[in-house]
Parts: C-alpha cells; structure tokens; sequence
C-alpha cells in the first residue's frame, strides 16, 4: 500500500512531493506547501486510496534557520485500513499555510490548536481563535524560544 | 506589560454573532438571547463552557469554549525524559488512566523498537478493558442521571468502585495508576487480581441487566434521547469522530480489529455499531461494548501464559530494583535510563490505540537524546467535542445535556 501512495502521488504532482521517508512502517510524505490542499483532495477522493478521516493534525518548532516550523497531517483511509502522514514545512517569516478544513471539516479545532501553540496562520480559515490560551495572550507556548516556566505578567488579571 | 482594549468585544462573542444578530435590551422576547454554560455547571462534565445563542428555547448556535483546565502537558513532555512522562499521562482521561499508561508506552516502545513479552501484552490487554469498563460505566451512569435517573449513577459508580479495588491490588493507586513501564510494567499481575476480577465478572452481568432493566423500556429515557445530538455518517467521518460517536453512525472502525495492537487479533470480540447515530444509539454502544470487553476479560484471563514481563533490552528497559541494590551492570543502566534517558533513534512515530473514547494517539518526533523533541497527544475527547455545534444546533435547552453526556468529554483530556 505504501509503495502505491507514493506511485499515486508521484503520477499525479511530480512537482509537489518532496520527499518520502518510512520509519518503523509509518509513511511520511513532504508536500510543497501551497499544494497541500490539492494533494489532500486527491488522497480523499482518490478511489484506491480514500484517506477521509483527518486523525491528528499538529505543528512542530524544529528551531532551524529555514523551514523552522512543521506542520504534519496524519491521516487515515477507513476503508483500507492505512495510516499516511503529510507533512509540509513552513518558514518563520511566512508562517501561512493553506487550510484544509475545505477538504476534512474536522480540520477546524486542530489548526485553531496550532495557530494558538505555534503562531502558525491558516490561511482561509473560518474562525482562527486561540483555542486554549486567553484570548489576550500574545505568546505561542510549544516554541522552542517559549521558556518552560512562562513568562512572567504575560497573562493579565481578570477583568472587573 | 499587556494594555488590554476593553471596548473590543471578546472574540468568541464575535464568532458567536452573525451579520442579521442585533442583540438589544429592551425586549428580550424579541432578540435571540445569549446564554451562559459553564464552566463550572454539572451537566457538562468538567469544565467545559459553552455559549448558546438562543431563540426562545431552541439553540441557533453553540461555541464551546476549552481550556480551562489546559496545564501544557505537551511542553512538559518535551522537558521531561521519556519514563517521566508517564504519570501525566494518568491525569489526560483521569475515567481511563490505564488505558493511557499502555498507548502511551505503546508510542514510545515503537519508536525505540522493543516488544514486551506475551504475558506482559496479556496483561496490558486486560487493563485497558478494564479502563474502558470503568469509563463506559461513568458514561452510562452521568448519561443517565443527565437526563433525570439517578438511580443508575449510583450503581454503575457501585461496580466502577470494584474495578477500582482491583487497580489498588495491582498498583497500588485507585486513580492514578501510572502502571505501565517502558518494555514492561510496574509489577506482575497476581491470583489475588485473578480471583477479584473473576468475582467482578460474574456479578457485572447481573448489573448490566438491572440498569437494562431500568433503562431500555424507560419512556422518559427514550423519550429524551431518541433522535437527539444526530450527526450524520458523513459529518461524522469528515469531522474525525472516532470510538462510539462514529460507531453509533454505522461506520464499524475499531483499532483493535482493524490495526491490532497487543494480542487483540488473538481474541474473540464484536465491534458494536450502530446506524441512528443519535444519543441513545451512542449509548446502546456503550452499553454493549461495556459488555464486550467483560468478555474479552475473561478470555484473557484463560489465554495468560505464565512468563517474564519485561523485555531483555538492559539499555532501555528499567532493571528490577533488587538487581539494581546487588549487581554493579545493572545499577550503570539504572542511573542511566534514570539521568540520561533512553537513547531512541531519531525519527517519528504516531501510535493511536482505541481508547474508551476515540482513538487515543501519541505522536513523537525524536532528536536522538533522552527527552522527545516533540510529543503531541491526539486526544479523542477535544475531537468529539469539536462536533458538539453539528449536533445541538436546532435542539432544546435541555437537549444539551443529554448530547454532551453521550459525547462523554473528558476535560482533562481535551485541555490536556
């Protein structure tokens, strides 16, 4: 199954896939990242493939110079029984991605959670709030630069 | 310092409020009214907010508002090493804690590329279905007493008490369990566990029939949840429902079957479904998967062989504490595994296994030292609840109630 994934793909966006990685059974698959939505639409309605359940979507800080931030969907066809995880880089300075809460609904709470913990922006996406932090918050706690122990004052007070 | 603009509006009143809303004073009979829930209201199970917007008494639309119990467990697991970890994860589906313990160490004896012995995988079969017993025993109970029984908490609290007993005699802790161990666990299963569980088992039939009994025929019941909280099977795939929710939608997708962990492929069970896939089709599934797992217990329990339970990996599985006092080797990798950590390769992994609520996942990027780069957890209750606007827009007041009990959020999870 994994080799034909990446036939598929390979057939379909010579030019979007970068790369493809398996580790311990998992398939990875870097995607250029203003495709990602074409490449999920194909993955989703491709008949022989039909990956419709958006299990996990999440960022990574992996604090390098370029391509700072990882943005990974992991993905499941319920009819095939298969794991696939897509994975597209993003760089501090353009951290906007394309959402794909057009292609999975579920898509919506998962980016709100990276936007509010990375500072990633989805772009076109319907509600981007923060989902866990204040409102008022103005920090993004899972990057690498975000200390441990918080910032101090960085949450006000309540309101009266 | 932080100057906060009072005169703009809370942004999750912004995504409340559409273009026609004009929300006036003067007449409330005349304007869609906003209400408060929670979070601190004993229907929504924790501290979940949610804001209604409502028209008379039918909801328009539904926000809910999490975070209030968010305590960063996923920075912490970046700064901890892999073993300490695991008694956070107790505290994420704190219904369940068992079954965290196991996709938890799961994850990690994946990335590292260690197999327990099969009487350990035994083992950790039997306590994830005993965690799922004892959670889908809370959600029957709380479903229930949402929707005016109160009797049927008190006695599904009654049996969850027993299993809690058993977890005291395996590890010690009633809630808190953190049993599992990277490549093992904590301690070896006993007769003592053997005969309380046999015990459990057969008094559980004779439970599950009375609150049968008091429920299954109940007009008021039915009554309230019948065609409640419906989300079709599409909304439910593409909104990545997973565990009962999609279940109860006629979609039979069940980890253990269909990408067996453990020994599960050995076993005999049913995945439960169902196709009306509204409140009460949620809770038939609970109720008869509660069931199926008693039955997978006692399967386990005649399958169990006699066995070691750790994995013979010296340099990534914690030594026995009585080598540890008398042999020199194993003290080294003690201190070790203890200060430095494991050494997994680099790479990523994601294991989901199915937990009493969804799929539960674990999804870690390595560097190569001892601590995860990055450690996210998929928790199932935080997706389920994203469904919670699909499924009360249209309905009563009341009606909420009874949908965020056959969700059966977890808070801690969801925030984690």
């Amino acid at each position: 199954m994994n080799d034909l994934i990446i036939q598929k793909l390979t057939e379909r966006f010579p030019d979007s896939i970068e790369a493809t990685n398996e580790f311990r059974g998992d398939l990875t698959i870097q995607v250029s990242k203003n495709d990602i939505v074409k490449v999920g639409e194909f993955l989703k309605n491709d008949p022989d493939l039909a990956f419709d359940l958006l299990v996990d979507l999440l960022g990574v800080d992996m604090y390098r110079p370029e391509g700072r931030f990882e943005v990974v969907y992991n993905l499941y066809s319920i009819k095939y029984k298969k794991y696939v995880r897509l994975k597209v880089l993003v760089d501090e300075e353009d951290c906007v991605v394309p959402t794909v809460t057009g292609v999975w609904s579920g898509a919506n709470w998962h980016e709100r959670e990276t936007f509010d913990m990375f500072g990633i922006r989805f772009a076109g996406h319907p509600d981007l709030r923060r989902m866990y932090m204040p409102e008022e918050y103005q920090y993004f706690p899972l990057r690498k630069d975000f200390p441990l122990m918080g910032i101090p004052d960085s949450i006000p007070l309540p309101r009266k | 310092m932080i100057v906060t603009d009072h005169s703009k509006k809370p942004q999750i009143l912004q995504a409340l409020e559409d273009a026609d809303t004009s929300i006036t004073i003067d007449d409330p009979l005349e304007n869609t009214m906003i209400l408060n829930m929670g979070p601190q209201h004993p229907a929504t199970h924790g501290v979940l907010r949610v804001l209604l917007k409502l028209d008379g008494e039918r909801v328009v639309n539904c926000v809910p508002e999490l975070g209030y119990l968010h305590r960063g467990y996923e920075k912490i697991g970046e700064n901890c090493t892999y073993h300490e970890f695991i008694p956070h994860t107790d505290r994420l589906d704190y219904l369940s804690p068992l079954s965290n313990n196991v996709g938890y160490v799961l994850a990690v004896e994946k990335l590292i590329g260690v197999e327990v012995p099969r009487r350990a995988q035994f083992i950790r079969v039997m306590i994830c279905e005993m965690a799922r017993i004892a959670s889908h025993l809370v959600a029957i109970g709380s479903m229930a007493m949402d929707v005016g029984a109160l009797t049927v908490l008190l006695w599904t609290f009654r049996e969850r008490e027993k299993l809690m007993d058993i977890y005291d005699v395996l590890c010690g802790a009633r809630f808190t369990t953190s049993y599992t161990r990277i490549g093992g666990l904590m301690q070896d299963w006993t007769d003592t566990c053997t005969t309380m569980l046999r015990k459990f088992l057969d008094e559980f039939e004779n439970d599950m029939q009375d609150v049968q009994d008091l429920l299954f025929t109940n007009r008021i019941f039915i009554d309230r949840c019948e065609g409640v909280g419906y989300l079709s099977q599409e909304q439910c795939i593409a909104m990545g429902m997973t565990g009962p929710i999609l279940r109860a939608s006629g979609v039979p997708r069940d980890l253990r079957r269909d990408n067996p962990y453990l020994v599960y492929d050995e076993l005999d069970f049913d995945v439960i479904t169902a196709i009306e896939s509204d409140a009460l089709a949620r809770f038939y599934v609970r109720f008869s998967e509660a069931k199926e797992s008693a039955k997978i217990l006692r399967q386990a329990l005649e399958k169990m062989p006699h066995g070691p339970i750790h994995a013979q990996e010296a340099k990534k599985v914690l030594p026995h504490k009585e080598r540890i006092y008398t042999k020199m080797e194993e003290l080294i990798h003690d201190f070790m595994l203890i200060n430095l950590g494991i050494d997994p390769p680099v790479g990523e992994v994601y294991q989901g296994i199915e937990s009493s609520k969804g799929e539960f996942g674990i999804y870690l990027v390595s560097d190569g030292t001892g601590q995860p780069w990055r450690l996210k957890i998929r928790s199932p209750s935080m997706v389920n609840l994203s469904a919670l606007p699909a499924m009360c827009r249209g309905a009563m007041v009341s009606d909420i109630v009874a949908i965020i009990g056959s969700i059966d959020p977890v808070m801690g999870e969801a925030d984690k």
